[in-house]
């Protein structure tokens, strides 16, 4: 059953940037875009495993920091090859200075 | 001694596995977010002005190449036209695969094309293997692109200056993609969705080579030839020469790109042709930063990393000898000496024999 979960304050992230949030035995990235929006995908790259925290961001998206796949965070749709699957992406909202994600 | 089987299929992938040598986890030195976040970034400006002087002195050399048939005084402009057909598209295709070498993603996408068009690189089949050497770097059974495999047979691996063993190689593949069949050891890396993109560019390629040979044959003239294909052959040898000094001579099988990679002090006109893949610990430790920013990357680095290697004389002067030995001994290989600064070498879960 999905539930809201605090999972960092708006400004552990900068503009364009992303961090990793785990939860129980489950690994997320948290996104925040170049127009301040928040995304929370899977936090493994679908391609090898790889925690794409340590990717880059370029407005909603994140390339992995592996072999560059690069994945639109708003939809979890995998734009650039070696990946081919999706992420899964989950609803976000911002309340009093923190981000909450429904996992 | 530990004889290597390279097959991606019946080779020592298996046995790799088993030893935990294919894994998600790569040694990285450790840079801050801030720091790493910038050397990331993309810019369009330093890969189109690369570019447009790359192309530029193509046509420009293929000009005065082709205007001074048939004389012999044509013959370094061939030279140099090739070099830049075969050696530096090398590195284009590779940056432009990676898709950091231009912050516009249709940039990156055109010049790959035309890239892998002149290195006779399936666009998708290469992108597949790149990755995997990427994840595999010279894990045996699992990496398509050792360049140098062990024991070293020194014809083999001499043959590749004039692009022999991987022309052979690229065409018996474009035949059999334009035949509509992916090889079995493709298959093991390229995903399915891809196989009619494989089949239908290699149809469009064949027809462009065959074009340009009914050409040669109608006109009873080499040129078409020299433009197009031959160059593959007769201008790679500094692609090979830096593929070489990529891992030549270094570990295989660990898990730490210190002891499988080599950085080298390379001149100039060398970083042009080859665009900066000289920081190629770097490279493999963080792809994501472009090859502009490698030197930048470099400096942060140092400190954790072998010292580099101050030339090209000097890397092949230390490579070259180790793979003489490697014609008999497959296991013998450099482990060069960390600075005193640097975290220990992660060799993996099986560490190889040092030499
Ligand atoms: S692990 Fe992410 S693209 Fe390969």
């Amino acid at each position: 059953m999905a539930q809201w979960i605090d999972a960092c304050a708006t400004d552990d992230i900068e503009a364009e940037d992303v961090i990793r949030f785990d939860h129980g035995p489950r690994t997320f990235i948290i996104v925040r875009d170049h127009a301040d929006s928040y995304y929370c995908t899977d936090g493994l790259c679908t391609h090898e495993n790889i925690h794409l925290s340590e990717g880059l961001v370029v407005e909603a998206t994140i390339e992995c920091p592996k072999h560059s796949s690069i994945f639109d965070c708003r939809t979890g749709e995998v734009e650039t090859p070696p990946a081919c699957e999706n992420l899964h992406t989950y609803r976000t909202k911002v309340e009093n200075g923190r981000v909450l994600v429904e996992v | 001694m530990h004889m290597r089987d390279y097959d991606l299929l019946e080779g020592d992938g298996p046995r790799a596995i088993a030893h935990g040598l294919v894994t998600e986890g790569w040694y990285r030195t450790p840079i801050p977010r801030a720091q790493m976040k910038a050397l990331m970034q993309r810019a369009d400006q330093p890969a189109i002005r690369d570019t447009l002087l790359l192309f530029g002195l193509m046509i420009a050399f293929a000009a005065a190449a082709v205007a001074l048939m048939p004389s012999w005084w044509s013959a370094p402009f061939w030279l140099a036209y090739g070099v830049l057909y075969g050696s530096a598209m090398d590195s284009r295709w590779h940056e432009c695969g990676h898709g950091t070498a231009f912050k516009t993603r249709w940039m990156n996408k055109f010049v790959y094309q035309i890239a892998c068009f002149c290195m006779l690189r399936d666009p998708s089949c290469w992108k597949f293997s790149h990755a995997r050497h990427h994840s595999d770097t010279v894990i045996v059974g699992r990496d398509p692109e050792v360049a140098i495999m062990r024991p070293v047979v020194a014809l083999k691996v001499a043959s590749n200056l004039v692009g022999v063993p991987d022309v052979v190689d690229g065409l018996r593949r474009l035949v059999a993609h334009a035949s509509g069949r992916i090889l079995p050891d493709e298959a093991t890396y390229v995903e399915p969705v891809f196989h009619a993109t494989v089949i239908r560019t290699a149809r469009v390629w064949l027809a462009v080579y065959v074009a340009a040979i009914a050409l040669a044959v109608a006109t009873r003239s080499w040129i078409p030839v020299l433009l197009i294909g031959l160059p593959r052959l007769y201008g790679c040898w500094h692609m090979v020469i830096c593929g070489w000094l990529q891992h030549g001579g270094l570990a295989d099988n660990v898990l730490d790109h210190r002891l499988n990679s080599r950085t080298v002090y390379m001149n100039p006109v060398s970083r042009f042709i080859y665009w900066n893949m000289n920081y190629h610990v770097e490279h493999h430790m963080f792809p994501l930063v472009p090859y502009y920013r490698l030197p930048a990357l470099h400096e942060l680095c140092r400190a954790d990393f072998p010292a580099p290697s101050g030339s090209m004389g000097e890397a092949l002067a230390e490579m070259l000898p180790v793979l003489w030995r490697q014609r008999t001994n497959p296991d013998f290989h450099l482990r060069r000496p960390l600075p005193p600064t640097a975290n220990p070498y992660q060799d993996g879960p099986e560490p190889s024999p040092a030499a």
